[in-house]
This record gives C-alpha cells, sequence and structure tokens, in this order.
C-alpha cells in the first residue's frame, strides 16, 4: 500500500473520524458527494467505490452506467466544521470506467490529462484565481429580488459586523483546509466579496475551487444568509467574475520570465497569450457556462468583451501585470474573462490548452491594444481588428461548436454532452417571458 | 529488527565487522534490482553505500540516486568514500544523509550509523519527534501543537516531519521538492512555498515562526540543537 493511503487508514483511526466524504464533479462543475463509513475505507482505497453515473450531469451513457470513484489521497483533509464528537473527512476522487481507464465525463481527469500533456513538454501549470461573490439576505430567492446584505439591513447596525464576520470565518475554514488566501472587500457593488486564491498547480487549485465555493455557502447558511457565484445578480451593479492570473513553470523556473526583455516577457509567455487570445472565443461557452454569464460580460469594465490584451488597459481581456524588477516568478498573464460560476477543472483545461497550441504552432502575439476599447465605436474596434466575445450563450455554443481545440481538449464525451445541455438551457431561456419584456411592451403595445 | 542495506558485494571484511559487533542486522546486495527482490517484510532500515569497494563514487552516487527516486523502500543513506572522493561530493549532497570517510575509525562509523539510523535502528522506543511546542508520533502519522493535534495533509505531515528531524538545519527548495516529493514530482520548487505557506497556517500565527524563510536559500525549521 502507497504511504499515503496508510496515512489516511492510519489518520482517520487516530483521530476518530466517522464519515469520509468522496468529492468528485459532474460537467457542470456542480460539487458531488459520497460518504463511506472508516470500515469501507481500505477497499475505497485499494479498489475503488463503485456508484451508478446516470443521475451524475454529463456522467450518462448508452452502455455502462457503472463507474468507479478512486480517491485522491493526496488530497485527504479533515473537514473543520465537523462537529467534534463526530470527526470527519473528504478526498476528492478521479472517476475511472470499472476496467480502471478514466472515465471520460470526469472534469478531473480531463484536467489531469491536459496536464500531463503539458508536461511532456517540460510545463506545469499555475492558476490564482480570484473568487467574486455576493452575499443576500435569506429568504426564497425565486421570490423577489436579491436583498443584499448591507441594504437589507438599513436599519441595523450590526449587519457590517455580519458580513465581515462571515468572511473572517470563512477564510479561517479555508486556511484549515489548506486553501491560502488572500481577501478584499469589494467596494463596487454591496455585499459583493472577493477571496483570491494563491498561486498553486491548476489541479490543486481547481480542487480548491470547488471546496471554496462549498465554504463560503456553508458559512453563510450557518448565519442565516447565503452566498451566491451566479456571475450577475443584481441589475446595474458589476457582476461576479473570476479573474484567473496564469503561468507555466520550466524547471523550477518561470517560463514567463525573461531578464532579457524590456518587459521582462518570455517568447514562450507571448505565444502563451497568442494562443489565449486566438481562442478565446471558442472556450468562453465554458468558461462563462450560464445565460447569466453573458448579462455580466456585456456591460462593465471589469469583464471586457473585447478580445485584446494589454500591459495596463483594464478593458483588455489578458491583462498583463507589470511587476518589479528581478520579481521572475511573479511573471504571468491575467485572463479576464471566467465567471466563478464555470467548472474549473474545464475552465482551465481549455485555457491550458490554448495557450500551448499558441506555442506549438508559434503563434504570433497581436499590437497591444493601448486605447480604452469602451470607448471605440464598433466599425473602430473592427478597424483595429479587435473581435467581441460572445455575446450570448448561444453564439459562444456556436463558435465552440466548430472548435477542434476545444473537442480535442475535452474530449468527444464532455463535448457533444455539454452542447446538447447548454442547448437545451438556451432554447429553454428563450422560450421565457421575462419581466423586462412585459414592463417594456405590454402597455405600449 | 530489520536489516541494514549494504552496497555492493562483497562487503570488505572490515565493514561486515563493524555491523556485527554493533549489532546491526544487515544484508549485501551487488545492485538495486536484487534488493528490491529482497526486501524484508518491513523494509530496510537504511543503505549504507560504498564508493571505494569497486565501485567508483559514480557508480555509488547511482545507486544513491535510484534509491532516492523511489526505486527502492529506504529513507536514510550513509556513504562511505576514500579520502579522494571528498571533494566531489559537494554538488550530491542531496544523494546521501550522512557520509564517513573510509578506511573508518569503527567508533566514528558506529556513531554516524547510529546518528543516520537511529530513529529505526535501536528501535525499542516510538519514532518520536519533539520540539518546542511540537511533537511527532511517526508510528501513528500524528502530530501535535501544543498537545492539540494538527489536521495535515499529507504532504503537509511528511514536510514538517522531514523539517522537524533536522533542526537549524537549511535546506534549499530543490532539495526540499528532491526529499520530501521525490524527483518525479513536476510542481516546481513553488510547490514548497505553497506548502510551507499551508503549514504556517495550519500550525497558527504563534507558531508559524517554527519554519523560517532564509532570504534567496530556502527554509529552515527551529535552531540547531548542537549549537
Amino acid at each position: 500500500m502507497e504511504r499515503e493511503q496508510e496515512y489516511v487508514l492510519r489518520t482517520v483511526e487516530e483521530r476518530g473520524v466517522r464519515l469520509i466524504r468522496l468529492w468528485f464533479t459532474d460537467v457542470l462543475g456542480q460539487l458531488k458527494s459520497v460518504a463511506i463509513s472508516p470500515a469501507e475505507l481500505d477497499t475505497a482505497l485499494d479498489e475503488g467505490v463503485q456508484f451508478d453515473g446516470t443521475a451524475i450531469n454529463g456522467f450518462s451513457r448508452i452502455h455502462e452506467s457503472d463507474v468507479l470513484a478512486r480517491p485522491d489521497a493526496t488530497t485527504f483533509e479533515l473537514l473543520p466544521w465537523a462537529k467534534e464528537d463526530e470527526p470527519s473527512a473528504r478526498m476528492f476522487c478521479d472517476i475511472q470506467n470499472l476496467d480502471e481507464t478514466p472515465f471520460a465525463g470526469d472534469p478531473r481527469q480531463v484536467l489531469r490529462r491536459n496536464l500531463d500533456e503539458a508536461r511532456t513538454h517540460g510545463y506545469s501549470f499555475f492558476a490564482a484565481p480570484e473568487m467574486e461573490f455576493f452575499y443576500f439576505a435569506s429568504g426564497d430567492p425565486s421570490l423577489g429580488k436579491p436583498q443584499p446584505l448591507d441594504r437589507a439591513s438599513y436599519f441595523d447596525l450590526t449587519t457590517a459586523d455580519v458580513s465581515s464576520d462571515l468572511r473572517k470565518r470563512t477564510i479561517h475554514m479555508l486556511e484549515a483546509m489548506s486553501i491560502p488566501v488572500e481577501y478584499s472587500f469589494h467596494e463596487d457593488s454591496p455585499s459583493q466579496h472577493e477571496i483570491d486564491l494563491r498561486y498553486t498547480e491548476a489541479l490543486d487549485v481547481a480542487d480548491n475551487v470547488m471546496t471554496l465555493r462549498l465554504v463560503v455557502k456553508k458559512i453563510a447558511l450557518e448565519r442565516d444568509c447565503y452566498a451566491t457565484f451566479m456571475p450577475k445578480p443584481l441589475n446595474g451593479v458589476q457582476g461576479s467574475g473570476m479573474h484567473t492570473h496564469l503561468s507555466l513553470f520550466k524547471d523550477g523556473e518561470n517560463a514567463f520570465h525573461d531578464g532579457d526583455d524590456p518587459y521582462g516577457w518570455s517568447t514562450t509567455a507571448r505565444q502563451f497569450t497568442a494562443g489565449i487570445l486566438r481562442h478565446a472565443r471558442e472556450i468562453t461557452a465554458v468558461t462563462n457556462q450560464l445565460v447569466n454569464s453573458y448579462k455580466r460580460i456585456a456591460e462593465t469594465s471589469e469583464a471586457p468583451p473585447y478580445v485584446a490584451w494589454a500591459r495596463n488597459n483594464r478593458s483588455a481581456l489578458v491583462r498583463v501585470p507589470v511587476r518589479k524588477k528581478g520579481k521572475a516568478e511573479s511573471a504571468r498573464i491575467e485572463y479576464r474573462a471566467p465567471d466563478p460560476a464555470c467548472n474549473p477543472y474545464l475552465a482551465f483545461s481549455l485555457l491550458l490548452a490554448a495557450g500551448m497550441r499558441g506555442i506549438s504552432e508559434n503563434y504570433e502575439l497581436p499590437e497591444e491594444t493601448n486605447t480604452n476599447l469602451f470607448d471605440l465605436s464598433e466599425t473602430e474596434r473592427r478597424a483595429a481588428g479587435v473581435e467581441p466575445l460572445p455575446r450570448s450563450l448561444d453564439e459562444a455554443l456556436d463558435v465552440m461548436e466548430s472548435s477542434e481545440l476545444v473537442r480535442t481538449t475535452l474530449g468527444d464525451h464532455i463535448f457533444e454532452w455539454f452542447l446538447r445541455n447548454k442547448r437545451t438551457e438556451w432554447s429553454e431561456y428563450q422560450s421565457q417571458v421575462t419581466p423586462f419584456e412585459l414592463e417594456r411592451y405590454l402597455p405600449s403595445t | 529488527m530489520e536489516p541494514l542495506l549494504v552496497f555492493p558485494e562483497p562487503v570488505p571484511p572490515e565493514l561486515a565487522q563493524a555491523l556485527d559487533f554493533g549489532g546491526w542486522a544487515w544484508k549485501s546486495a551487488p545492485d538495486i534490482d536484487s534488493a528490491r527482490r529482497d526486501e524484508p517484510a518491513d523494509g530496510w532500515v537504511g543503505a549504507i553505500v560504498m564508493a571505494t569497494a569497486g565501485a567508483e563514487l559514480d557508480g555509488a552516487l547511482r545507486l544513491c540516486r535510484a534509491i532516492r527516486n523511489g526505486d527502492i523502500n529506504v529513507d536514510s543513506v550513509l556513504l562511505l568514500v576514500n579520502g579522494g572522493q571528498l571533494m566531489e561530493l559537494d554538488p550530491h549532497e542531496d544523494l546521501f544523509d550522512d557520509f564517513c570517510v573510509h578506511p573508518f575509525h569503527p567508533v566514528e562509523f558506529e556513531t554516524r550509523l547510529k546518528h543516520v539510523f537511529r530513529r529505526s535502528g535501536n528501535n525499542d522506543d516510538i519514532d518520536l519527534i519533539e520540539y518546542g511546542p511540537l511533537a511527532m508520533n511517526l508510528e501513528t502519522y500524528q502530530a501535535v501543537i501544543e498537545g492539540k493535534p494538527l489536521d495535515l495533509t499529507y504532504m503537509e505531515y511528511e514536510l514538517l516531519k522531514f523539517l522537524a528531524a533536522h533542526p537549524g538545519k537549511v535546506f534549499t527548495r530543490e532539495t526540499l521538492l528532491n526529499r520530501v516529493w521525490g524527483y518525479d514530482y513536476y510542481g516546481g520548487a513553488r510547490t514548497v512555498d505553497v506548502h510551507v505557506r499551508r503549514l504556517r497556517a495550519k500550525l497558527g500565527e504563534e507558531h508559524a515562526n517554527l519554519i523560517q524563510t532564509i532570504r534567496s536559500v530556502g527554509y529552515s525549521f527551529g535552531r540547531s540543537r548542537w549549537i
């Protein structure tokens, strides 16, 4: 038995763990969990846990419906919110077919495969997302507009404390689960918060995003409110994004850094960025997978809808943060489109694959965009060769469907299932009569 | 008691004698493959690699590297070299835990054996690392700080164990990567930083400084017990 498995077994025994939760993710990025008892742990680590995948989004297949969840012992972690007399723990799982080959519907395996592919070229892929979200006062959100905590508590002097207490407790929990964070309170929108995750390997980061979303929601519920990662919950104020910082490392060195370049920026970094820009439109359906995602991209400057890059221009899709001289390790680019409702495993897979394509095909980086793209007219933008990101989920799906890169990166199974599922979501949305239409057209027509 | 693994075969008589007098169980092997085949159920206590008996230094270092790579399950390595090879060891110090100049003085040799293999060598007591408020039970994989259990992931545990076993010693990120993660890990030196950051968070504000950052070098844990 591997040492890490022995570590898990021994810790469960020593700490009296009563329940072990096996976590995995469906194609849409929803966290799923199967709980097992310590008595079943040994076999689970050795052989995996068999279950019927039909009910899981994106797991369904025509022939065989059973799959295996294989716990990744290195992700074993005691859950800090478990009751003291009932310790429980979690492990992330890789999903396999019964013959132990990777299951094509498992997003974590898709990311693993793409990371392995990059490794054959000597690269490891690092990411650091900035997770934005809102806290709202509890109540059934379908009954009316969501109520921001600060506003809802207009007369309540303690409300400011509620949200800072929420944030503090969330950070504490995340740190206890090996997720180092820096956080900042967003002043742009009421009740909006941001938690920045530290740089680490993309698989870890994707696991961390899954954990973070759960922890944030859990802590909010404890305090009788709720947290949402919906990209655009309120009219007229900025939505929630997941700006993601990216870099490649090779032989322990940051491959985006080049001391001889005036900007300290390597050819690898330029080609990677060129790859991301060229394929940005194709991957948008995955980095921004909800109907609602496109309401965030459409109007605000924090979610630039134009395919361009710049060093110091926040209207560009890719920002290259200027760094202090000698800070070789922090060379990176920031991709500003994704939102926190995405499936992080698939989003990171596509960002990596698009960037790697830029490197393998020696893509040339277009000119930096120095003008504020929001100030230009549509014609001027076109003349400058700046394309817009897809404006709706529908358009994004069309672009994705014709992308060989997205199909290869996600694999046929997920690619096809995702398109089917999202086409349905779009047509359901299309058939809705919205409050906007009623307000606008009912009296006047 | 689990045996020590000795390379290469045949073992020179003075080494065999020193091991027997010291009461060490041992077994020799001509190469890694046969060592793997002969691995006792409870594993090897450690390995002694001779660079002086037939094998040149290069060959001996290759063996050490194979051990570090995890080709066989051995935690600690003692390297025997002759005086002439000493100067060439510096760039390879990741590959062994200690060395001894051969021909050796039996007392020095015995001391080094105890030092390198002491934890599991004469194992009458439980494997325990204690340093200030920190205690680690290597038998049960549990760590406590001021008596309170630490909830660690496997890699955090391994990193803390390695650091705490060598108080005061400064390790580069590369050395930590090689020794704690193994050569096949791709994450690079940043992985070490991330894990140190996690460990400090779990040790708590009060004890976070047990792990010190040594600027432009790496990390060290606590202070040496010998100064």
